[in-house]
């Protein structure tokens, strides 16, 4: 599982929906380490070469499994694909962010510029 | 018999494999190792303006609205001398169906396969692009994969890129995401090979035609809407395509005198290959990390001759900063009424200021608008930038560092552009042209190319060739 997602969970309480097993057609998340610390390009950054190239794949499972166990899925274009499974029914948590104060006052700022100050308003 | 599937065994057969999955035979256009003939490929390897727009209306792709920015317009007269202050159009690109001028990248691709006989299509992109080719693709009834780098070493997704991937497979297409690095070419090509796609790359001569029309159809609007031409086209320059593709539409439009002007975010001093730096930006796309690699040498591409080739279209190139980019996005939502992506209002940022050095009588087109949402979306992410150790505050945009700190500007007049040097990028052209190509004497018509593809003079071209230690026809 994702950390950001991980952590959104931990953060709306919600452990209990991080789900351990995964039924044989149930919507699934698997990742494959595609390349080793070694064996990264030679023109990538120190940062980059000490890390893994890592993929994730969304699809169907073909079997019962638990996470972390090795997996076969089908995609939705009917692609099969090998790997650790990683989440069931993963979720999409991105979102709009925090309010952000900065950008509160441009609106008001610029219509009292425009407009003085019966435009503020 | 079982392919090598290792890293360098795939690279080695890179060549064959794209040859298939083009579709084009690229040594038709050589006319030495290092020139081509880039107007005969654009020629017979594209379709004409007449047959795209043919193509894009099947699919509904193009005939946005051109709308005219009054109150931004007003505002940038209110901080220019007397007599300054251009009207501003904006192309409200993110009214295609996908949300981006990129269906217009999209459609001929997807049409070409479909009209070839490939089963689907595949693309590797972080962009709006994957959207387009994924809708594009469910229109036309071909299967599609789209290849994005996401997440760095920690797994944390940048908040753009993650939105980007569910649209795209909101569309029905299945999304293979990777963490950060230039390998992610590898995985696109063993894809390539193990279902026999096209890959519809965006540099292909098919991607720049699609966005001819962009170009093309501001040019009837606006003269339809003043009666006149447009004097300057601020265009968001990344990969080159949106500034080569609008250009060439505006000459075939008869608007060959209209100023072409790319704008990039700076993100100078940022790796693009590096994990740590990954999420230390706010911009995925429009920035100089792409607009100056992919000016300086084009031919970097998933294609053996790239089509998008922004040194020949660029008549000025200017930057400016993540936090100027995010007070437009403001600017358009609480002024006129657009709340649009961020990255796409790039060129607006750049046309604000600009406009103040142009007359009041004169026309400056904002060429594209992106679609927003949750993770697209200026409190996504400058959340997600302060999440990520970068410092979010008001004051001048000057200050920007980018990676460190991003700074909103405090009043609109502090809104400005830095000059890119195009003949600094022109140099840089020529010594990558000598570099990547190995030459080590040049031909007369390889200089009339290298002068064509750098916009330079022959004068220019020689001099730095003789400086470069390259030998010269006598």
């Amino acid at each position: 599982m994702l950390q950001d997602q991980e952590k959104s969970l931990q953060l709306l309480g919600k452990e209990e929906l991080y789900l351990v097993e995964g039924k044989a057609g149930d919507w699934v998340q698997v990742r494959r380490i595609v390349l080793q610390p070694g064996q990264r390009a030679p023109q990538v950054p120190a940062d980059t070469q000490a890390v893994p190239l890592i993929m994730l794949v969304k699809g169907f499972l073909q079997h019962d499994a638990r996470i972390g166990e090795e997996v076969t899925i089908t995609t939705v274009i009917g692609r099969q694909v090998k790997g650790e499974l990683v989440a069931v029914n993963p979720t999409y948590d991105h979102n709009y962010g925090c309010p952000v104060p900065e950008l509160l006052v441009i609106g008001p700022e610029l219509r009292q510029i425009l407009w003085g100050e019966e435009g503020a308003k | 018999m079982t392919l090598d599937r290792s890293y360098k065994a795939v690279m080695d057969r890179r060549n064959e494999i794209m040859k298939r999955a083009l579709g084009i035979d690229y040594t038709e256009f050589d006319l030495s190792p290092l020139a081509f003939d880039y107007d005969g490929m654009m020629a017979r390897a594209g379709y004409t303006l007449d047959e795209v727009r043919k193509i894009q209306r099947e699919t509904g792709v193009g005939n946005t609205p051109l709308l005219e920015l009054k109150n931004v317009t007003a505002l940038a007269r209110k901080m220019a001398p007397p007599g300054k202050g251009a009207r501003i159009f904006i192309k409200d690109e993110s009214a295609n169906l996908s949300g981006s001028f990129k269906d217009r990248r999209a459609s001929v691709s997807v049409y070409h396969a479909k009209k070839m006989g490939y089963p689907g299509v595949i693309a590797a992109t972080s962009g709006n692009y994957g959207a387009a080719v994924a809708s594009q693709a469910a229109m036309r009834g071909l299967k599609c994969i789209v290849v994005q780098e996401v997440f760095d070493s920690r797994g944390v997704g940048q908040p753009e890129i993650v939105e980007k991937g569910r649209k795209c497979e909101a569309y029905g297409a299945e999304v293979v995401q990777l963490s950060v690095g230039p390998e992610l070419f590898y995985v696109f090509l063993l894809l390539l090979e193990e279902t026999g796609f096209l890959n519809a790359s965006l540099y292909t001569p098919f991607g720049i035609a699609g966005v001819e029309t962009l170009g093309y159809e501001l040019a009837e609007q606006v003269r339809e809407l003043t009666g006149r031409k447009p004097d300057a086209v601020v265009v968001t320059h990344a990969g080159g395509g949106n500034v080569t593709g609008t250009a060439r539409g505006l000459r075939k439009a008869g608007c060959s005198d209209t100023r072409v002007i790319g704008v990039s975010v700076d993100l100078s001093g940022l790796h693009m290959a590096s994990d740590g730096d990954f999420n230390r930006k706010s911009f995925t796309t429009g920035h100089t990390g792409f607009g100056v690699p992919f000016t300086t040498w084009p031919d970097r591409a998933d294609v053996p001759r790239n089509a998008a080739r922004p040194l020949r279209y660029l008549d000025r190139y200017v930057t400016v900063t993540q936090g100027e980019v995010f007070y437009v996005t403001e600017m358009l939502a609480q002024l006129e009424g657009l709340e649009r992506g961020p990255a796409g209002n790039t060129s607006l940022a750049g046309a604000f200021a600009i406009a103040q050095e142009m007359n009041e009588d004169e026309i400056l087109v904002v060429q594209e608008t992106e679609y927003t949402g949750a993770g697209k979306h200026p409190t996504a992410q400058l959340t997600f930038a302060r999440d990520n150790g970068v410092a979010v505050r008001r004051g001048d945009p000057r200050e920007n560092l980018p990676g460190k700190s991003i700074v909103i500007p405090t009043h609109p007049g502090q809104l400005g552009v830095v000059e890119f040097d195009l003949d600094q990028a022109r140099r840089s052209y020529l010594r990558n042209a000598v570099k990547n190509t190995g030459v080590r004497e040049v031909s007369r018509k390889d200089i009339v190319f290298l002068a064509e593809d750098s916009r330079a003079s022959l004068e220019f071209v020689r001099e730095q060739l003789r400086e470069l230690g390259v030998k010269l026809p006598g």
